[in-house]
């Protein structure tokens, strides 16, 4: 570097050393374990998504219509006639898609290795707030093209709040602000989803990264690389972020921009799962479709929605079971009772537990995107239920029981004794 | 970890693999042999689609001058595919009114700018060959792939009238069967594989209508991952530079 | 291998990924500037338009709306050419040196045909439409031969539209690009039908 650019970063660190210092606390400095694995990349990345919505979304918010009227043909405007608009809006539908791939995959790495656990609970817990933050965010975007799809999903969600016993009707109601799905509806998620959700979807984004670096990242043994310090009172194991994990994430951006750009620019409707074919109808309140799913990240939920059956001629029953579907993931660290955090020192219960958890949320969401009578009709020994539903159901009884069984098979499961360092 | 990973992937291959579209009358969809980068064929589907379809149906997302993504002069368009509007820069408007069409057929006719979107390629190719003659229904029509469906049989002067049977019948072990048998009624002015042809190029003109960047996407696409795999080559061996020093 | 040697290659590996990385950004931002180009709906809202001049009285004032902006034709008589004349040394750019039209208006009149000057009514000072003065003396003063008079800043135009000196517009009104169809239709944003 010239000296005079030196001299000009002298005299603003000068004047503003908090730069430096707040960079070299969350990069230069902070030291994270040096045995990272493919499943760290996912954090980054889900800042990279983070980043390309609302960069997209920018761009987005130029050119669309927020009226009933107009919201459909102003994303087909966006498509054809605004220069370059295409690959925005595709930028965007892949994105909102990519982010709960990564997303899924980051939760599942702190499963796997445990960071949800102690310290770094409230790591945890701010993570399933921004997750949290992105389904609505996704809910309310979903309404914007204003398609058939995006008509009568937001329909059947928002009625989903009246089934709540008392205030349920007046509350879906109030959030419509219509007796049904609206231009006034489609007006305020319009605002929810450009203002007040990324809002505080950006500063839950900070506090979930300040937790993080207060305590320190987990890693792939799950041991606390902090007992073992050399002597200049750095972590024996771990290595500064900068530069070593910004090259490595470096390459981790690259390779998910490839796969990226393959699904933008060569299947960018994937088939119906990012891009729904319904949704290339306008939006008409006289006519439902013949089959309507959730998009792709929201089907393990709306099958657990579908599998409870009705109760006093109530649907509540089946809301509760999806909110706490989503809700029970909060007590995560606390159900765990593990003495070892990762994977590969627990015993055979956990490591069981998990993987069945990860084929029942996986079915769950295969079931989702079809209707229920994809398996045809089980025999006369069910009573001719349908066969998807039935696992459906079995499906959302391993989902819970994965957690509420879990304080006792982590506790008796047979751990096996922890590294003193991290093992590349 | 790698077996895990297969299980994983199994319910994923399951909902890729099935179908997404399926017919509402069961009717046996085909494949629409179309290719997007036919501009000759493009350009006769456009050519059948002001005649044949723009009368009732609109396109009103679709501009006339971005035909010349199709090799077509801005005077060629003019002159050969403009009938309702007068500037090239206006949108394929329909003559008929939403109310007159609701009146004349029940439903006003939708727009089609993305219907190859919405139904597909091969559902409209099937679709638009599956009009039969049927006493029964108010326009004379009906359609093998749409059972009552609103719309007569716009090109039924080049296909002629077909009669369709459709019989019904059970196996030994109670599974349903269909059977569609086709009659001519009367001779169109194609033969079947010139109507065929008809249809294919009027689809592909369709699907080209529904993303009109979708041949251009992919050739960017292309440029784009090449771009990723310069980049990666650097990126990586940075990387592997900088991560010597782990030890 | 010396510490200097490896410094020297990481600085070249950085160099080299920042700069494919930049070229690539770079890349991935053409289409987030070009979508605040025009649309196309917008560039077919400024298509050129065809102005019917055929019920237009020597000495009236015809405005029409190109691109959303006003464009004037004034069907000048004998005396409004004559007005043009021998104020020359009261005027700025009297020969219309300034490129602000087509060359085939770059002349006396500023038009193609005497009698019709066709003028985009924006002021280029800070883009108020001028009033129309065509009367000489009156309320403008004795030495107003007949123009334009921008009421924003008092920028004066005659009826050729070229800006009297003193005012606060730089240069001469805007002669868009035109071309007659026929006697009484004028091509108004096009040079030629079809291009």
């Amino acid at each position: 570097m010239s000296s005079r650019l030196m001299a000009l970063w002298d005299w603003f660190d000068a004047r503003m050393p908090s730069v430096r210092e707040q960079w070299n606390q969350h990069a230069a400095q902070y030291y994270a374990p040096k045995n990272f694995n493919f499943w760290y990349y996912f954090g980054s990345l889900a800042m990279l998504v983070l980043v390309i919505q609302i960069a997209s979304g920018i761009v987005l918010t130029m050119h669309y219509k927020a009226d009933a009227n107009l919201a459909f043909g102003s994303v087909e405007y966006i498509m054809r006639d605004v220069p370059g608009g295409w690959i925005i809006r595709y930028i965007h539908s892949t994105g909102g898609s990519a982010f709960f791939a990564v997303v899924y995959l980051h939760m599942f790495r702190a499963m796997l290795y445990g960071s949800h656990k102690k310290p770094r609970e409230l790591v945890w817990v701010f993570g399933v707030l921004i997750y949290l933050c992105l389904m609505a965010e996704a809910f309310f975007g979903y309404l914007l093209p204003w398609g058939q799809m995006s008509y009568w999903g937001a329909q059947v969600i928002v009625n989903l709040f009246s089934s709540i016993p008392f205030i349920g009707p007046d509350l879906s109601l109030w959030i419509r602000g219509d007796y049904v799905v609206s231009d006034a509806t489609l007006n305020r998620f319009f605002a929810f989803h450009v203002i007040a959700i990324p809002l505080v979807l950006l500063g839950l984004v900070a506090v979930h990264l300040l937790a993080l670096h207060d305590v320190g990242s987990n890693n792939p043994d799950g041991i606390e690389i902090k007992k073992t310090k050399g002597p200049d009172g750095h972590p024996l194991d771990g290595i500064p972020f900068h530069p070593y994990y910004t090259v490595k994430d470096i390459v981790g951006v690259v390779v998910f921009l490839g796969i990226f750009s393959a699904v933008l620019f060569f299947v960018p409707g994937m088939g119906g799962y990012f891009l729904e074919y319904n949704n290339f109808i306008p939006a008409d309140p006289l006519k439902t479709p013949a089959h309507i799913a959730p998009l792709w990240y929201f089907t393990p939920f709306y099958s657990i929605l579908r599998a409870v059956p009705p109760l006093f001629n109530s649907v509540f029953p089946g809301v509760a079971m999806m909110g706490l579907s989503t809700l029970i993931l909060f007590f995560l660290p606390w159900l765990d009772r593990a003495p070892v955090k990762s994977i590969r020192y627990r015993g055979v219960y956990y490591k069981t537990a998990l993987s069945v958890f990860i084929v029942a949320f996986l079915f769950l969401g295969y079931l989702g995107t079809e209707p229920t009578n994809v398996w045809g009709q089980s025999g006369a020994w069910l009573g001719k239920a349908e066969r998807a539903t039935v696992a459906a159901r079995v499906f959302t009884v391993i989902y819970f029981l994965f957690f509420l069984l879990m304080p006792w098979y982590t506790a008796a499961d047979k751990c096996k004794p922890e590294p003193e360092r991290v093992t590349m | 970890m790698k077996k895990l990973l297969v299980v994983l992937c199994a319910p994923l291959a399951l909902a890729f693999g099935s179908s997404a579209i399926a017919s509402e009358g069961g009717y046996r969809i085909e494949r629409a042999p179309i290719d997007p980068t036919d501009l000759v064929s493009v350009q006769a589907g456009a050519r059948t689609f002001v005649n044949y379809c723009l009368n009732c149906h609109g396109a009103a997302y679709m501009r006339y001058n971005r035909l010349t993504d199709l090799g077509l002069s801005e005077a060629q368009i003019r002159d050969n595919l403009m009938f309702a509007s007068d500037k090239v820069g206006e949108t394929m408007k329909v003559a008929m009114s939403a109310k007159d069409g609701k009146e004349w057929f029940g439903v006003p006719p939708p727009d089609l700018t993305v219907v190859a979107r919405s139904r597909g390629a091969d559902w409209l190719y099937t679709y638009l060959r599956s009009f039969h003659r049927d006493p029964k229904a108010a326009t004379g029509w009906n359609n093998a792939v749409f059972p009552s469906v609103s719309m007569p049989h716009a090109m039924w002067t080049l296909q002629g009238e077909k009669g369709l049977e459709i019989i019904e019948t059970k196996d030994g072990e109670g599974h349903a069967h269909t059977e569609y048998r086709w009659s001519t009624l009367s001779e169109g002015r194609q033969s079947t594989v010139q109507y065929d042809a008809t249809v294919r190029d009027l689809v592909n003109y369709l699907v080209y209508m529904g993303e009109p960047s979708g041949t251009k996407r992919k050739l960017i696409g292309a440029a784009v991952l090449f771009a990723l795999v310069v980049v990666f080559v650097f990126a990586h061996a940075m990387k592997r530079e900088f991560w010597r020093d782990v030890h | 291998m010396s510490e200097q040697k490896i410094d020297k290659k990481r600085r070249n590996l950085v160099v080299a990924t920042c700069a494919a990385g930049g070229v690539a950004s770079a890349a991935a931002a053409v289409p987030f500037v070009a979508s605040m180009w025009p649309s196309e709906r917008a560039k077919a809202a400024g298509a050129p338009i065809e102005a019917d001049i055929s019920k237009l009285q020597p000495g009236e004032l015809g405005i029409y709306e190109w691109r959303g902006k006003p464009v004037w034709v004034l069907r000048r008589t004998k005396e409004m050419l004559d007005s043009l004349k021998g104020i020359e040394d009261k005027l700025s750019d009297p020969e219309s040196d300034v490129p602000e039209q087509p060359v085939y208006a770059k002349n006396d009149t500023r038009s193609i045909k005497p009698e019709y000057a066709v003028l985009v009514g924006i002021c280029t000072h800070l883009g108020c439409s001028p009033t129309a003065k065509p009367e000489p003396k009156g309320e403008m003063g004795a030495d107003w031969v007949g123009g334009f008079y921008c009421p924003c800043h008092g920028s004066k135009f005659d009826l050729a539209g070229r800006v009297f000196k003193g005012a606060p517009a730089p240069v001469n009104l805007e002669v868009p690009p035109y071309a007659f169809l026929s006697d009484t239709t004028i091509l108004i944003g096009e040079d030629k039908k079809g291009a």
